[in-house]
């Protein structure tokens, strides 16, 4: 960095921006092949269900298999739209 | 018995080709017997970059079919001892490359190679999954870039899963991760993704650092694995990334950005 870099708005790194966007599209598409088969349709219809009576966009249901011991654990997270709207 | 590697990447263009011929000549240099295979049919270029394009006669596809046998098709390297290229074939016919072909091809070069390096194609179709099913090992090549770590990812899945070790309730085939065209500088400035940033999103060993250098272009130019420009930066971090293959000790090399002065840092950006 040179002295004049010191005068500079601080922006953040694109390093960083790239890093954070790979770790959450690493982790979603490695959640999906870990998952059973019908995991994406499921997904899809749980979608078309919720939508009869709320609208939420495609990235507001997120679901996981997650096994724990002997134990599959289906977790489905809906992220649902503010009250005001 | 050989040790099978496969050159892997998913995403093209980020150094399989350059690798495979850079570690096949390597291990050759330490006197190892290498084969390298291009899997790439229909788009061969490990010929060029080998420098022995003119001297293709046969290829892996005649070897399958039967039109030659492997001492026919197999290229000598006049520059190395104990190398060897098999050239893939032009052919349109990707179908033509079977899985029954494939392992009698490999069972024949075990018999009398220390090492099979097996040069991937860019995607996940036929090609790159037979390259892959055999590997004993494999050398994930990866980009300090969004597109290319994310492809890595994926074909660190398929290793996971589709490879003739796991299907016979074997322990899944090892990957090691080596970063291509690395700036210490960019990183340094936060530019660029830095080593443990691709280390910590796909989790695997790290096998080597090859720093973006001219060098790779002017060895693809001439037909000369980047390897035997011992002078060159990236010339020797193959060569150590090959030492590692090999399983010795040996620290990174350019991946630290050169001290500057107090002056150069004040007026230097």
């Amino acid at each position: 960095m040179g002295i004049f870099d010191y005068f500079r708005q601080p922006s953040q790194k694109s390093a960083n921006v790239a890093k954070e966007r790979l770790q959450i599209i690493v982790a979603r598409e490695r959640a999906a092949r870990s998952g059973p088969d019908y995991l994406p349709a499921m997904q899809q219809e749980l979608l078309q269900v919720i939508r009869k009576y709320v609208q939420v966009s495609d990235d507001a249901v997120l679901m996981n298999v997650d096994r724990e011991g002997d134990c599959e654990v289906l977790e489905l997270n809906i992220t649902l739209p503010d009250d005001k709207d | 018995m050989a040790r099978i590697v496969v050159i892997t990447s998913g995403k093209g263009g980020v150094g399989k080709t350059t690798t495979s011929a850079a570690i096949a000549t390597g291990l050759a240099l330490r006197g190892h017997k290498t084969a390298v295979i291009d899997f790439d049919v229909g788009l061969r270029n490990l010929d060029l970059i080998m420098g022995c394009e003119r001297r293709v006669v046969y290829d892996f596809i005649n070897v399958i079919n039967g039109d030659a046998n492997l001492k026919q098709a197999l290229i000598r390297d006049k520059r190395v001892d104990n190398l060897y290229i098999l050239p893939a074939s032009q052919t349109r016919d990707k179908d033509a490359l079977t899985q029954e072909g494939v392992e009698q091809v490999l069972n024949e070069l075990s018999e009398d190679f220390d090492f099979i390096v097996c040069d991937s194609p860019a995607g996940i179709e036929r090609g790159a999954l037979m390259a892959a099913y055999f590997a004993d090992e494999a050398i994930v090549v990866t980009n300090p870039e969004v597109s290319s770590v994310r492809d890595s990812d994926r074909i660190l899945g398929i290793l996971a899963s589709k490879t003739r070790r796991v299907e016979q309730g074997g322990d899944p085939i090892e990957g090691r991760l080596l970063l291509t065209r690395y700036s210490a500088e960019r990183a340094e400035r936060g530019e660029m993704l830095n080593i443990e940033d691709v280390g910590e999103i796909l989790a695997i060993d790290l096998l080597g650092v090859i720093p973006e250098s001219q060098a790779v272009l002017t060895a693809s130019n001439a037909g000369q694995p980047v390897v035997l420009d011992q002078e060159s930066d990236a010339g020797q971090a193959y060569l150590d990334a090959v030492a590692r293959f090999l399983g010795e000790e040996c620290p990174l090399r350019f991946v630290d950005v050169p001290k500057k002065s107090l002056f150069g840092r004040l007026f230097k950006g």
